[in-house]
């Protein structure tokens, strides 16, 4: 089970990269959100893939009765899941703010901060 | 089935004394700011109110920073766990001497903002937020210092992240909107990619305490994949302190906001990146730091030397400071890479010294160039005869910038050439040394063109110019902010000896978990 979902957030590791290369703003946050998924997905991975039971000890006893999921991975991914959607309302905003203000969604186009013929520094002392 | 049965020992799990009043400070640096936070951002649309919380907050945190590092100093390492949950089950808190004095100077630079900001940010303007993002910035930087738990240490990057992003796009001027695009995403991906590494880590040795990871990593039996892990912190963190390779966002960021905020970005979000890389590194994984040593080595070289060539290449005067940050990165890098005991203290103080000096540059050059209209090294000019004083305040913080005794930037790089030296790394000692040297001529050029010369490019030097040339009288919130700040730096400058030892028992707790560990345990590993 472990492989296949291995292969799975390679997959989904490939899809972001690829996604991110790209020049056009909204593919690259398109990127950023799926890559926020697969790092999801690893840490659920990392967290070992047990039986889908809750992890609660019944009543009266000292242990769980049987092999439980792992609760850990799941409040990370919690945790994870939050930050990133968060995070990727705000760059949904700030894209949108950017085509706006700077006309394009074309990274390279993206020069008021960086100006391409900036003039040089004053030579000598 | 009654109730009676299930009861079990609970001192197996939890800690059942009551938590020393003194363990509390460990929380109060976050809790404070958080409170503060809150009630600046209730009450933002009370403009005058604002600065008076945002200080009173920050001084507060200052306070109980100096309270913790004085109880690190007594006791050693101390460790709070949240919920009373023995570790490693329970978030620990745990504050060291590197993580206490670290936190201690990051709420001086945030105090100093938060006065500088009270003259420099128009009433009107507050209500969108300074000092709630400020304060919860520190949230994040004084959680990432003091926290045990490396998935907590990723949680307070992303409270840092957000509030640095919040505070990057106040103003909403085309430009920042360019350089947040740049700095948010990029700094997202290092981010995510220390939360990749934390999650193969933790498939590894199960836990996220960093006492349990710092002891079980060392007998895991199969290392290799330790390694890949060690190999993408390394990458993510990097990222953060803006080394080498992966440092574009910073100069196409640092400028781009209101000088106040450039000012606190250079003192704190570079030196949470080279926090997490010393803790990650030499505490947890010192196999996989010994493993890249010749990769930690090279970037450290490539960044010192390109950071003080970018710098010398910048004519907008921010920019010009924001390559020095990353030159200094280079130095705490090479600290990094020699992990000898006294250059990991070279390191650490260096560390130290970047976040106040360089937050001191922002302020100085910030207040120059809101004077002269401009940032730009051609225009500017004329200032000692305008400000005496300004121009020799700028001088302390360029030398110490550039190492020069007896300033607080000379005797980190003593020892990180005197480390580099005893391990036989005498190229690194000549890469710190002619960094250095390009350093002197960077900030020398800096101060002629903007106090010495006349006036701007187009007029012959030394001559009279229509610029305003009565004397500027600087306004209380510039004094009250850059004056701690340089009197920081001489004072280190003068007498290192409090700031060094402090240092060096963080690089010997660095060295050896031992401390840390029994700290977290109660029992030495």
């Amino acid at each position: 089970m472990e492989t296949i979902f291995s292969l799975l957030v390679g997959a989904f590791f490939a899809a972001s990269i690829y996604l991110m290369l790209s020049r056009k703003l909204v593919r690259v946050l398109m990127g950023v959100a799926i890559l926020g998924n697969a790092v999801n997905l690893l840490i659920f991975t990392s967290g070992r893939l047990l039986r889908e039971i809750p992890p609660i000890i019944p009543l009266g006893e000292y242990l769980p009765l049987e092999t439980t999921a792992n609760p850990l991975p799941q409040a990370l991914v919690l945790t994870a899941i939050v930050i990133s959607f968060s995070f990727f309302a705000f760059f949904l905003v700030l894209g949108y703010r950017a085509y706006q203000e700077l006309g394009t969604d074309d990274m390279l186009e993206m020069r008021v901060a960086e100006p391409e013929n900036e003039v040089e520094p004053p030579l000598g002392y | 089935m009654s109730l009676e049965k299930t009861s079990v020992d609970i001192a197996a799990a939890m800690i059942t004394d009551p938590t020393a009043a003194k363990d509390w400070l460990l929380v109060t640096p976050t809790l404070l700011t958080m409170l503060g936070g809150a009630i600046a951002l209730i009450t933002r649309k009370n403009v005058r109110l604002q600065p008076w919380i945002g200080i009173t907050a920050l001084a507060l945190v200052f306070c109980a920073n100096i309270a913790l590092l004085n109880h690190v100093l007594n006791d050693g390492v101390v460790t709070m766990v949240m919920g009373s949950w023995l570790p490693p089950f329970g978030i620990a808190f745990t504050a060291d001497p590197m993580g206490a004095m670290f936190a201690t100077f990051a709420s001086l630079v945030a105090l100093c903002t938060g006065i500088y900001a009270a003259g420099s940010i128009r009433p009107e303007e507050r209500r969108y937020g300074f000092y709630p993002f400020l304060l919860m910035l520190l949230c994040g930087v004084s959680g990432a210092f003091l926290t045990g738990d490396i998935f907590n240490l990723y949680v307070w990057f992303e409270v840092l992240l957000i509030s640095s992003f919040g505070l990057l796009v106040l103003g909403n001027k085309k430009r920042q909107i360019d350089g947040a695009v740049k700095y948010s995403l990029l700094n997202l991906l290092g981010t995510t990619l220390f939360l990749l590494a934390t999650a193969l880590l933790y498939g590894l040795v199960g836990t996220l305490n960093m006492a349990d990871i710092a002891m079980k990593a060392a007998h895991l039996e199969n290392q290799g994949p330790l390694m890949g892990v060690a190999l993408l912190f390394f990458l993510a963190f990097a990222m953060k302190a803006a080394a080498f390779p992966v440092n574009f966002w910073l100069p196409a960021s640092y400028h781009t906001p209101r000088i106040v905020v450039s000012a606190v970005f250079a003192g704190l979000l570079t030196k949470v990146g080279v926090y997490a890389l010393l803790r990650v590194l030499l505490l947890l994984l010192p196999a996989g730091h010994n493993w890249m040593n010749t990769l930690i080595t090279l970037v450290a070289i490539l960044t010192m030397l390109t950071g003080v060539m970018g710098a010398l290449a910048q004519t907008d005067v921010r920019r010009t400071i924001g390559y020095l940050v990353i030159t200094g990165i280079g130095s705490m890098l090479a600290g990094l890479a020699v992990a000898s005991e006294w250059a990991v203290t070279g390191a650490i103080m260096y560390a130290v010294h970047s976040m106040i000096a360089m937050t001191g540059m922002f302020f100085v050059f910030g207040y120059i160039g809101k004077l002269q209209g401009t940032f730009s090294l051609r225009e500017m000019g004329g200032m000692y005869r305008r400000s005496p004083i300004l121009a020799a305040v700028s001088l302390v913080l360029l030398f110490a910038a550039a190492g020069l005794p007896p300033f607080s930037g000379f005797w980190p790089k003593v020892l990180l050439v005197e480390g580099a030296l005893d391990k036989g790394m005498g190229w690194l000692a000549g890469v710190v040394l002619l960094t250095s040297i390009l350093s002197i001529i960077c900030v020398g050029r800096l101060w002629i063109y903007v106090f010495l010369r006349g006036g701007s490019q187009s007029i012959a030097d030394g001559t009279m110019v229509a610029l305003p040339q009565e004397k500027q009288k600087l306004p209380a919130t510039v004094w009250l902010s850059v004056f701690p700040i340089v009197l920081m730096v001489v004072y280190i400058g003068l007498q290192p000896d409090a700031v060094m030892s402090f240092a060096h028992k963080g690089a010997l707790t660095l060295l050896d978990p031992s401390a840390y560990v029994e700290s977290v345990f109660g029992v030495a590993p």
